[in-house]
């Protein structure tokens, strides 16, 4: 164990409050999600039969985080993977971690629960030394079982029903020696994959429990819209009909089964009337509105040092429409009032905020709302989850005993879901003769990128209710990790540098975190900026790149990425980009090297092959993170040449997928080829969303590349790829 | 009352003769595989096999199917579809995966040796968003004794 004394030996020592709290700020933090949540049984529990639990406040979102927490838990502790049950976010048994979100869950939940098993495994080592009267050294563990040189063995669930595992962590543990892992850093098949593929219930959509009622809602149809008086008696009286929910400009039907609640919600749909506003702005120009908007300067870094002169100075500006999460699986949620609890089934990014705010909605102490992760629908983001769930806790208020689903319909999700910012961002940078970067001036301009709801004014009924809760202002997430300006620093070693954040408190259409949130955007404008950099100074984009770069492990990435799609610099002509980000500038490293056609004839752009390499950090599941980066690699191809969210002064237009059309399966790339740069017992580095950016930059690149225009306005789209090339 | 056979077993069910089959299956039979993605017939996350077809179940009412053989995701029985899909962790989040399963298994019972061409064709009826992609046409390959990743 480490040799720094723990608060708590401190406080044994009898140093009381004052020579504990003179000494605290001496101790090092707890690793991860110990820091708020120390209590060690927080994280695990050893039953007497050696049965393990772990518990996490982290949720699964496909993105396999219960795979590689298991991992984690196995290895560090020497129990079997099927030992141990994984129990998730739940506001009465579980950590609270806030939201799954910004790639965080290894660092946090990761972190806490390699480091509490390992400390675990210490405790259950250290009693069953005391027992065998040996010293701890000479024992080694394996398979849930202490052994002790003489052939001699204890079961942990024998030696944990004599331990207290209701202790604080210690700042540090002794974990085991990475070369000794026999399961972090090998590939696991996913947990929850066998049931996804045989039918097994496995998502919130899937829940039915005894006497459950299916709703649904019937939303406003624009912002605002004002519920005018109608009839509702005949959609009462419609089979299977139990009850329709009136409050306010809040509208919702309960039936007995699914289908009759939508009909029902159909016919609701008719007979309603609106007062509707046009309170949405000119899509056409929306992103000049933005521009000249009130905004807040935020200064994110100012580099000053001395320099060679400039010969060439380039500007350019970068810019993305509102994106949708687009959910295949519209959201789901499924509440139930009973004894005075309000419990609810959500697969929300964070039940514990979720729970404030559904409190919040129902004027109900938080201590009687309950709520309870299942999986949903990849949502990509702060999408229509937490929405649904305020849904389903009203409507089941109305019909109070009975357990209540309510899934949201497909042109429902589209035009109420909160979208992913619309952005500008504007850098001018010159070159000196040499092709060095001498100067760099970057402003992005933004919306806020998190309305997660966590009061009730958040929550998207809130308005449409008689008496609405205050509803927050929206804010800025500070750097490091950043919300419009999140990756607006370069990671290029650059003399002179100047970024900064124009925050746009005010709101034209609803947003909040899309995948990667600004990080898209700045990393799609720093990107594409220093490949128009490179052609300026005459330099190849990849090598251009490693001249700007001190990190060493960021050389290695793009080093690796290069080499393994075979770049040749200075080979030009063929449709070839890359690209380079850092997540954060805090996660993972991730280079991307693409081939790609454009169609002269329609501006459409096919994908060939995309080549990336990525350093997490420690590797816990390689397949997951293989997973990860091809997932967000297809995905931001969507992003990047497809999205855009359509909206007139009232309504939004994208109702639905031939009005908001993603990647078909005939438009994704020819290969994906993912390389990890492995770092053992290096801290986790997120990897949900490391591959965004540098997908969206690398094809703007290549385009460029093969047809010999820059197109800087997501997404690029084949009628403006087609109007650029000018045939 | 309506009659129908999924997966070989003979039902009947108290629906409304409209109730798209997609209904019955989930809320009648209990079976979770065909999932609601749209109901307007543009993701293929409901899709099931009537007859050997792959069909859209957010579309087509219960009262067209007496005397027409369903089969879900449940009934496959873990088919070589199925086993492809698991050697190559083909999911994310997977709420797409059981209707690229039996669009998949549709595909291979009329063509055993599809090309790349025929198979991007066939799926792209149906959308997955977490971008799994090349890793559901890498087990289709597998499941058609093709090898697996590319
Ligand atoms: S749910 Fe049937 S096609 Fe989308
Ligand atoms: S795996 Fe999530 S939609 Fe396909």
């Amino acid at each position: 164990m480490n040799a720094v004394l723990s608060r708590r030996g401190l406080m044994a020592l009898g140093g009381g409050l004052v020579v504990g709290f003179a000494l605290r700020a001496e101790e090092p933090a707890r690793p991860g999600s110990l820091k708020e949540t120390p209590s060690l049984d927080a994280w695990i529990r050893v039953a007497p039969d050696g049965r393990v639990t772990v518990f996490t406040g982290k949720v699964e979102l496909g993105q396999g985080i219960k795979t590689a927490l298991l991992q984690v838990a196995a290895e560090q502790l020497d129990v079997p993977v099927a030992q141990i049950d994984l129990v998730t976010a739940d506001t009465m048994r579980t950590p609270n971690e806030g939201f799954t979100a910004g790639s965080h869950s290894m660092q946090d939940s990761g972190t806490a629960i390699m480091n509490a098993t390992a400390q675990v495994r210490g405790l259950l080592v250290a009693a069953a030394a005391a027992e065998f009267g040996v010293a701890v050294e000479t024992l080694t563990t394996a398979d849930s079982t202490v052994r002790a040189a003489d052939g001699r063995s204890v079961g942990y669930g024998t030696l944990a029903a004599k331990l207290n595992l209701h202790v604080d962590a210690e700042p540090a543990s002794t974990l085991k020696d990475p070369a000794t892992y026999r399961l972090m850093g090998t590939p696991m098949p996913r947990v929850d994959i066998p049931a996804k593929l045989t039918g097994g219930p496995a998502y919130v959509q899937d829940m039915r429990l005894p006497g459950m009622l299916h709703a649904r809602a019937i939303r406003q149809p624009s912002v605002g819209a004002k519920l005018l008086d109608f009839d509702a008696g005949p959609i009462e009286a419609m089979p299977g009909v139990v009850k329709v929910v009136r409050e306010g400009s809040y509208l919702a039907v309960v039936a007995g089964k699914e289908w009759q609640a939508i009909k029902a919600m159909r016919a609701l749909e008719a007979a309603a009337k609106w007062e509707e506003t046009a309170s949405l702005p000119d899509q056409a120009t929306v992103l000049d509105l933005l521009r000249g908007l009130p905004a807040r300067d935020i200064p994110v870094l100012t580099w000053k040092g001395e320099a060679g002169a400039p010969v060439k100075r380039l500007k350019a500006r970068y810019t993305r429409p509102y994106m949708m999460h687009g959910a295949i699986g519209p959201s789901c949620a499924v509440a139930q009032l009973a004894d005075g609890t309000m419990t609810v089934w959500t697969h929300t990014q964070g039940v514990y905020p979720l729970r404030s705010a559904l409190a919040g909605l129902l004027r109900l102490p938080v201590e009687q709302v309950h709520c309870i992760h299942v999986e949903g629908s990849g949502c990509y983001g702060h999408n229509a989850a937490d929405d649904v769930a305020g849904d389903a806790v009203l409507i089941a208020r109305a019909v109070p005993g009975r357990p209540v689903r309510v899934q949201w319909m497909r042109e429902q999700e589209h035009t109420n879901e909160p979208y992913g910012a619309a952005m500008i961002a504007e850098v001018e940078g010159a070159v000196d003769a040499a092709g060095n970067i001498v100067d760099w001036d970057y402003g992005v301009w933004s919306n806020t990128h998190n309305r997660r709801p966590y009061v009730g004014g958040l929550m998207l009924q809130n308005a449409a209710l008689p008496e609405p809760l205050p509803v927050p202002p929206p804010a800025p997430i500070p750097m490091p990790e950043g919300g419009g300006e999140r990756n607006s620093n370069p990671i290029y070693a650059f003399p002179n540098a100047k970024v900064v954040s124009h925050f746009i408190p005010e709101m034209p259409v609803r947003v909040s975190a899309l995948r990667s949130l600004g990080a898209y955007l700045n990393v799609f404008a720093i990107e594409s900026f220093m490949d128009e950099l490179a052609e300026g100074a005459g330099a190849d984009p990849v090598e251009f790149r490693l001249r700007h770069l001190k990190d060493e492990r960021a050389k290695a990435v793009v080093s690796l990425a290069a080499e393994k799609f075979g770049w040749v610099a200075g080979k030009r002509g063929e449709g070839r980009g890359f690209a380079f980000a850092r997540y954060k500038n805090l996660g993972a490293y991730c280079a991307i090297a693409l081939a790609l056609r454009v169609e002269h004839e329609t501006g459409h752009i096919r994908l060939g092959r995309v080549v990336a390499a990525v350093d997490s950090g420690q590797v816990v599941n390689p397949d997951g993170i293989r997973n990860q980066i091809e997932g967000a690699i297809v995905q931001a191809a969507s992003w990047t040449l497809y999205e855009t969210v359509r909206f007139d002064r009232k309504r939004v237009l994208s109702r639905d997928w031939s009005g908001y059309p993603i990647l078909r399966f005939a438009a994704a790339p020819e290969s994906i080829a993912v390389h990890i740069v492995p770092r053992p017992g290096q801290p986790f580095l997120g990897t949900g969303e490391a591959g965004q950016g540098p997908m969206a930059a690398a094809i703007a690149n290549a385009v460029r590349d093969a047809a010999g225009v820059r197109l800087r306005d997501v997404p690029l789209s084949a009628p403006k790829v087609k109007a650029a090339i000018g045939v | 009352m309506i009659r129908l056979t999924v997966n070989g077993q003979q039902h009947e069910v108290d629906a409304e003769p409209d109730t798209p089959l997609l209904y019955v299956l989930r809320d009648d039979l209990g079976l979770n595989g065909a999932k609601f993605g749209c109901g307007l017939g543009q993701c293929g996350s409901c899709t099931v096999i009537v007859d050997g077809q792959p069909v859209l179940s957010c579309l087509m009412p219960v009262s067209v199917l007496s005397g027409r053989q369903v089969r879900t995701i449940e009934g496959l029985g873990g088919n070589a579809v199925q086993h492809a899909f698991a050697e190559e962790q083909a999911a994310q989040c997977g709420y797409c995966i059981a209707g690229m399963v039996m669009r998949a298994t549709a595909l291979l019972e009329q063509n055993p040796h599809p090309s790349e061409h025929d198979i991007r064709e066939h799926l792209s009826l149906n959308l997955c968003r977490c971008g799994t992609h090349m890793r559901i046409l890498a087990a289709v390959r597998r499941a058609a004794g093709q090898g697996g990743k590319s």
